[in-house]
């Protein structure tokens, strides 16, 4: 029997009889991170760190049966020892590493290896066999320092200011936001979107050093916002808000606008190269240093990856999943906030 | 190379008209005086020589990163332009140059000539002091082709605000015969070339769509009233005894159309037409697809010239007597066009392109039913008062196109599109049936919405039956509407037809698979176009 199985409803474990991120309701759901492609409402069950139970609460519900771990302490399930090791991906976010007689599994969820100053650094595992994502896996993305990027968006910023422009971001409430949120934030006050502040919120609670920001309302003035930085999640970029806000200069934080074709398809002022994903030699030196015999590779650009690997000697093989649909899960988010 | 790459930077990091105006007004205040007119020549696709081939800049850059052909391809269609991934692909340069852009391009064609080993020498060494943004760059003045959202328009009238000079002026120096090595920009601005030089064209004058109701236009009376010519747009310049034939690309085509050489002889010096240059047989105009045959063609044989006649049909009179007559109304255009017309010997090859006579709007609406009986794409309406305006302005000029042709189809494969669109399925393939057999027709990729798209791309991941590389073929049940321009003979497609700018016009939710047209129906529609 081998440790993990791709099944129909997510990633499997036979022998510890639980499964990683699933996607179909199961009874104990090993959960890498908070982003709704990797967990779902219905399981009976959830295991994940400390900080991602804030998140799942905040999204899920708050009766949500949740149990956690923090980083690197061991447990036993029905004998398969389960231990959750930083991703660097997000808030909270885990590499889950399974061990059962000597052999040691590891399912990252989504990682990236740069220290994005808020998100514990990411620490490579050795194990046999490796689950990775593949979302920028083409030697195209090959992300700049992250000093260097938010020089640029400092830079974007000031301009902005000089020319009476409000500087509305767009990044993805859980994750990014809070990134540009502890990277900016000496450069002046930052507002957010209700969604990000409610998040913020329940992080703060948990323990998480996050700068103070301010929750938009109709009562803020336009002129207050165009003295600071607005940061909204990607569904209303294109709101009526948006469209309410005087001169405003939007700006896309996302890998995929390393690519000048994925900066016009946004329609966006401005790009910003910024990722919570592996770039490719990031993706690389992650599997390498894991020393993994046997690498399956999940969502991103699969197949070329896959055959890179293969090509370089790491034994790899494709495997269907249902991650890496970030952007919907944002915008469903935003709904239920505003039904609520 | 650093002001420039900044200019592009800034075009790029704004969506809005005046910010990119913005842009392009500051750095011609503030640029390397020397670099000026070659931005203008890129701008306006003014292609140098190429110096080096695409295969062996691909070649070198490949090798350079170390990745293999098949992984350069993917990213190259992930990416969509070869100057830019090839830019993304390379590892990080060594040191840093600030060289002048007209420095690179004169470097650049230097390499003309000189062995390959010579060449490489030089891009390798220019890739390892640029940064990503001014590879890009680099990498575009090696193809030439150098556009990034800026259009001829925009340039000149960033220009024609830098310098405070009437823009007509300024599309008027651009457009013709100019060398970047030899000009200044105040020369260029001045257009101290352009009177010396017999070729140079004037702005086309263009129209919008009709876009209300032709009660809202007035008199009928006012109006004067042509076929819309499915051709290519030409105006044919004569003067100081020598004739040149201008596209509406700005391209010069004059070798390519034999048939007017004859207007070299017959033409007044001190005359320019506007018209459309059509492929005309027994005295009807043909389809499109006719005349694409012989364009872009180095030598054309003699069986082209029976098979497929050129003609020119004349719309506009531009220059009489060497005098500028844009500013007179048409009505009086088209009384000194009739009697160019009229003094030409040869007849039949160039022809006045007849005005419509009808008394009221409904009937040049039960005319225009008529267009494609002729080949035509609908009506032009053309203000009798109207001056012949430089580019496109509302107002005088409309056409007012019939609708396409449309016909139902079902999606069969499905591809990921590049760059943009690289992680959605957002390009298609549609098939019509031949009996039992489901057959290629078009492959399309516009028309839907970010949402359709997004449910499109569900529908394919979850119904894929087979995979060849990054095409899925999906089971064929969504059913969309395609809408095009015209049906051509081709023996590359299977169907043994091929559409004319084939695209979605709208996904129809309430039809199933078995509803779609045939190949018997477009069979059908093709003959009745000939």
């Amino acid at each position: 029997m081998a440790i993990i199985e791709f099944t129909s409803k997510g990633i499997y474990c036979p022998q510890g009889r639980f499964y990683i991120d699933p996607w179909q309701p199961v009874d104990l759901a090993v959960t890498t991170h908070g982003h709704a492609d990797h967990v779902k409402w219905g399981n009976k069950a959830y295991l994940c760190h400390d900080l991602t139970k804030p998140i799942l609460k905040q999204r899920l519900g708050i009766d949500l049966p949740v149990e956690t771990l923090p980083y690197g302490k061991p447990i036993v399930i029905n004998g398969v020892k389960v231990s959750l090791h930083p991703a660097g991906h997000v808030i909270g976010s885990a590499q889950i590493r399974l061990e059962y007689k000597g052999e040691i599994c590891v399912i990252s969820g989504d990682y990236k290896v740069e220290y994005d100053g808020i998100s514990t650094a990411f620490e490579p595992v050795r194990c046999h066999s490796f689950v990775s994502e593949s979302t920028f896996g083409l030697p195209i993305y090959k992300w700049q320092p992250q000093q260097e990027i938010f020089k640029e968006i400092s830079n974007w910023i000031s301009d902005n200011h000089d020319q009476q422009k409000t500087s509305v971001l767009i990044a993805y409430s859980l994750g990014k936001a809070q990134r540009l949120i502890k990277n900016l934030s000496a450069q002046c006050p930052i507002y957010v979107h209700s969604s990000i502040a409610n998040l913020n919120e329940g992080l703060i609670k948990a323990g998480v050093d996050l700068p103070q920001t301010i929750r938009i309302t109709p009562e803020i003035k336009k002129e207050t916002l165009q003295q600071g930085i607005v940061i909204v999640p990607p569904a209303l970029a294109d709101g009526k808000w948006m469209k309410s806000l005087q001169s405003a200069a939007t700006g896309i934080c996302s890998g995929w606008m390393q690519v000048r074709a994925g900066r016009r398809w946004r329609s966006a002022d401005a790009g910003f190269a910024l990722s919570d994903h592996a770039d490719w030699p990031g993706l690389l030196q992650a599997i390498h240093d894991t020393g993994a015999e046997k690498v399956y590779v999940t969502h991103g650009f699969v197949s070329p990856f896959t055959k890179y690997l293969n090509e370089i000697g790491i034994t790899a093989s494709e495997v269907q999943t249902r991650y890496g649909e970030e952007e919907e899960e944002t915008a469903e988010t935003v709904t239920n906030l505003k039904e609520a | 190379m650093k002001r420039f790459a900044q200019l592009i930077h800034e075009l790029e990091n704004s969506n809005k008209t005046n910010d990119k105006l913005a842009a392009l007004v500051g750095y011609f205040s503030t640029a390397n005086e020397k670099d000026k007119p070659y931005v203008i020549a890129l701008f306006t696709g003014k292609k140098p020589r190429r110096p080096v081939s695409t295969a062996l800049i691909r070649e070198w850059a490949t090798e350079l990163s170390q990745i293999p052909d098949w992984l350069f391809a993917e990213s190259y269609h992930s990416v969509g332009d070869l100057s830019e991934t090839i830019a993304l692909i390379l590892p990080p340069a060594s040191k840093q140059t600030d060289k002048p852009l007209n420095q690179w391009i004169t470097d650049l064609a230097q390499l003309n000539g000189k062995s390959d080993e010579e060449k490489k020498t030089f891009i390798l060494n220019a890739w390892d002091q640029l940064n990503t943004k001014e590879r890009f760059i680099f990498n575009k003045l090696i193809s030439g082709n150098f556009r990034i959202g800026v259009s001829s328009k925009m340039l000149v009238n960033a220009l024609a605000k830098q310098s405070d000079t009437d823009s007509s002026k300024i599309m008027h120096s651009i457009m013709g015969k100019w060398d970047p090595s030899e000009i200044t920009y105040e020369e260029l601005i001045e257009g101290i070339h352009v009177n010396t030089d017999n070729s140079w064209p004037y702005p086309f004058c263009l129209a919008y769509a009709l876009e209300t109701e032709t009660d809202n236009l007035g008199q009928p009376q006012e109006w004067q009233a042509e076929w819309k010519w499915d051709g290519i747009r030409g105006q044919i310049v004569k003067r100081n005894g020598e004739l040149f034939i201008w596209s509406r690309g700005e391209e010069l085509v004059t070798a390519q159309f034999p048939e007017l050489s004859f207007l070299e002889h017959e033409l007044p010096d001190g005359t320019v037409l506007d018209g459309e240059i059509l492929s005309v047989k027994d005295g009807k105009v043909q389809p499109f697809s006719v005349l694409q045959q012989r364009l872009n063609r180095k030598t054309i044989s003699k069986n082209q010239l029976n098979e497929i006649p050129v003609g020119f049909f004349m719309y506009d009179l531009l220059e009489y007597k060497t005098l500028d007559v844009r500013e007179r109304p048409l009505s009086e255009r088209r009384t000194l066009l009739e009697e160019v017309s009229t003094q030409l010997q040869t007849k039949d090859i160039a022809v006045l392109s007849p005005v419509i006579n009808y008394e009221s709007w409904t009937q040049l609406a039960e005319i225009r039913q008529e267009s494609r009986a002729m080949n035509s794409e609908g009506i032009m309406l053309k203000k009798l008062t109207s001056a012949y305006h430089s580019g496109r302005k509302k107002g005088d000029w409309w056409k007012w196109k019939i609708n396409p042709y449309t016909i139902d189809t079902v999606m069969i494969y499905a591809q990921k599109g590049s760059g943009r669109r690289a992680n959605h399925f957002t390009d298609y393939t549609f098939a019509i049936r031949d009996g039992e057999q489901l057959i290629t027709i078009a492959k399309a990729y516009s028309g839907l919405t970010d949402k359709e798209i997004k449910e499109v791309d569900s529908f394919v991941r979850k119904n894929a039956i087979e995979k060849f590389g990054p095409v899925r073929t999906v089971k064929p049940e969504l059913v969309f509407e395609i809408a095009f321009e015209g049906i051509a003979i081709s023996k590359r497609h299977k169907a043994g037809l091929a559409l004319r700018f084939p695209r979605i016009a709208r996904w129809r939710k309430d039809k199933i698979a078995a509803e779609i047209n045939t190949l018997e129906d477009l069979r059908q529609l093709y003959t009745s176009t000939l």
